[in-house]
């Protein structure tokens, strides 16, 4: 007996459709970066690469990166374990409110802070006082980055946490482990792939956000200009190779993140298979 | 080591889980919490090991382990062994190493060496017959085996008391039955004070010294199992600790009628609930004087000791089950559709539980 839709015409025109789609939607454009970015010669492609202001851009997109990932990682582990661990009002609320990052256009969450962050904002303009600045400078880059990245690692070890209850842990406890301990040697190995995944999410967001970075960030070239900026100005001065150039660094940072990504989802296959 | 509880109760929110509950167990004693699910028998045994923490208002309660009140004292200091219906095995860590886990994690000065935690450890393994799977990761050991590494890791750090949540509950009847049988000998060896929770009254009155029995969040009972099985308290308590059969009917001149059923019994007028045990009915092809049960042959299990057989009859609420031995089986040839007459060997009855309001006598 045959299964339902296993008919040969069928299969075929949904491998083909599935084929083609992922032909015209996913590779050919990858293809097409490379393609543009050496289009005048590794040389040109190396010229623009090297150019001062990109290297900045490409400091300041993993700098950035670099400091939110340490950042969601404690927000995301410390959220999931209030959440899977504990009973209180507005328990529910709180893991709605998680998803609000996710739900909210990320050039919304930008003009957010500029409004009350910025020199006029409410507590922008009390920290102008003392001649604090965070629109147009890093730390605000760094502000809505962390916004929109915050719910990677908690999505991921929520569900996670929850399927894996509490049992183990209170068996700590009750053998005398301290609560840090416990968290060390018994939670902490049982979340661990899931926190990496969560970590390369946050990796690939922190370094490709565009939106909520554009709206604080002023775009002031070599100084707070990420990736994705930058490489929207070569393009908008008509500089395509240039454009091309870092949207290969870019592309590359993501091949590079979802290689890791299968790396760590086939280590944790083989696991399963052995164990 | 004893355990004394005093005025223990416990709220969910507005649910009652435990109303204000005293008890008293000694050293070295083996006693099982029986109950339904929902009867508050787990909320007890996490109570005492500090895992829930009992209600303070209105009136606090106390919990002494021999002559220490752990009352505040947090879980990890109360010096217990933790049994968990799921064994709750530490998954990534090999089997030595959740044994170890206790001893490990001692503070510095008090923890034995490299050296002694594993001698200790293998001496544990050996005891539950497990040494030669000390390298293995839980999943890769049978059901059995991992509540085994369980108990091993409960008893390496040699608790004052060991507190086992549905130790079995988990796993197949054989297992079972081969585990229970170990842990009182274990217990008889080791002679720890033990309180495991259980919804097998087969299991807890064949393991205990004595057995609690609950219904919602209130003690029934405390006794022996013998005891339990011939003197219950309460209707609950025998309902629960195995299979009834029940007669309902009016009592009037010394004669309970029921529908076209009637028995002798020598009981003051007015509306009546008499219980049976399976073993209580006696089956045979004639009625006698003073008991005039008939009833018809619906369904025969043949398995076991003993033929179980289901009777069903107009007077009868819910079908009877009564166990006749295979001699007396064959004598009979029972079969499906048989009418037969059922005779009480002999009955309990639960006034104080059962008594409803009399209807008033007819005129």
């Amino acid at each position: 007996m045959r299964r339902v839709g296993d008919a040969p015409a069928v299969r075929r025109l949904l491998i083909t459709a599935a084929v083609l789609l992922s032909a015209l939607f996913l590779l050919l454009p990858l293809i097409a970066i490379f393609a543009q970015a050496f289009s005048q010669g590794v040389a040109v492609f190396w010229a623009n690469v090297s150019n001062v202001y990109t290297l900045h851009a490409i400091g300041l997109t993993l700098g950035i990166a670099l400091l939110t990932i340490p950042v969601c990682l404690v927000f995301g582990v410390a959220l999931a374990w209030l959440v899977t661990r504990f009973r209180f009002p507005g328990r529910r609320i709180l893991q709605t409110l998680i998803d609000i990052p996710f739900a909210v256009s990320p050039v919304v969450a930008g003009l957010v802070y500029l409004l009350l962050y910025g020199r006029n904002g409410w507590v922008g303009s009390f920290l102008d006082g003392y001649d604090i600045q965070l629109m147009f400078a890093w730390p605000g880059i760094l502000m809505v980055t962390i916004f929109v990245t915050c719910p990677f690692v908690a999505r991921e070890l929520i569900p996670l946490m929850q399927a894996q209850g509490t049992r183990e842990e209170e068996a700590a406890v009750t053998l005398g482990a301290s609560g840090f301990t416990t968290f060390r040697r018994v939670t902490l190995p049982n979340i661990k792939w899931a926190l990496l995944y969560g970590v390369i999410l946050t990796n690939a967001r922190a370094v490709g956000e565009f939106g909520a970075v554009s709206v604080v960030s002023g775009a002031i070239r070599g100084q707070t200009n990420t990736l994705p900026l930058h490489l929207e100005q070569l393009y908008q001065d008509y500089n395509a190779v240039g454009a091309f150039s870092s949207a290969a660094l870019l592309a590359l940072i993501a091949l590079l993140t979802l290689a890791a990504k299968a790396a760590l989802q086939w280590r944790a296959n083989r696991r399963e298979a052995f164990s | 080591m004893s355990i004394q509880l005093h005025n223990i109760a416990k709220h969910f929110g507005k649910t009652q889980a435990l109303e204000p509950i005293d008890l008293d167990i000694q050293d070295g004693e083996l006693v099982g919490l029986l109950g339904p699910s929902g009867s508050g028998k787990t909320t007890l045994l996490r109570i005492i090991a500090g895992l829930e923490s009992a209600d303070t208002a209105p009136t606090a309660g106390r919990i002494l382990f021999g002559e220490r009140d752990v009352t505040h004292v947090h879980v990890r200091d109360r010096r217990i062994g933790f049994v968990f219906q799921h064994y709750a095995l530490f998954r990534h860590m090999s089997v030595f190493d959740n044994v170890a886990f206790g001893l490990t994690v001692m503070p510095r000065r008090e923890r034995p060496s490299k050296g002694e935690i594993r001698a200790r450890v293998l001496r544990l393994l050996e005891m539950v017959q497990l040494a030669h799977l000390a390298d293995r990761l839980p999943a890769q050991l049978s059901g059995g085996q991992q509540q085994r590494v369980s108990l091993a890791r409960a008893l390496a750090v040699e608790p004052d008391v060991l507190l086992l949540d549905e130790p079995f509950g988990a796993l197949d009847a054989k297992v079972r039955q081969e585990l229970r049988r170990w842990l009182r000998r274990l217990h008889e060896e080791l002679g720890f004070t033990s309180v495991f929770v259980t919804h097998d009254q087969e299991e807890a009155l064949e393991l205990s010294d004595r057995v609690v029995v609950m219904s919602n969040g209130r003690i029934e009972q405390i006794d022996t199992p013998e005891a339990l099985y011939r003197t219950p308290k309460n209707r609950f308590v025998f309902e629960f600790l195995g299979e009834v059969n029940h007669l309902e009917g009016r009592v009037q001149n010394g004669v309970l009628r029921c529908g076209d059923a009637q028995l002798n019994v020598n009981l003051p007028d007015g509306d009546e609930e008499l219980l049976l045990r399976p073993h209580e009915v006696r089956l045979a092809s004639s009625f006698e004087s003073g008991v005039h049960l008939p009833v018809t042959v619906t369904a025969i299990s043949l398995v076991g000791a003993e033929v179980r057989v289901e009777l069903e009859a107009d007077w009868l609420a819910a079908p009877w089950l009564a166990t006749v031995r295979h001699a007396d089986f064959e004598r009979l040839k029972i079969h499906r559709g048989q009418r037969l007459y059922a005779h009480p060997r002999q009955w309990h009855r639960f006034k104080d539980e059962t008594a409803r309001p009399r209807q008033a006598p007819a005129s």
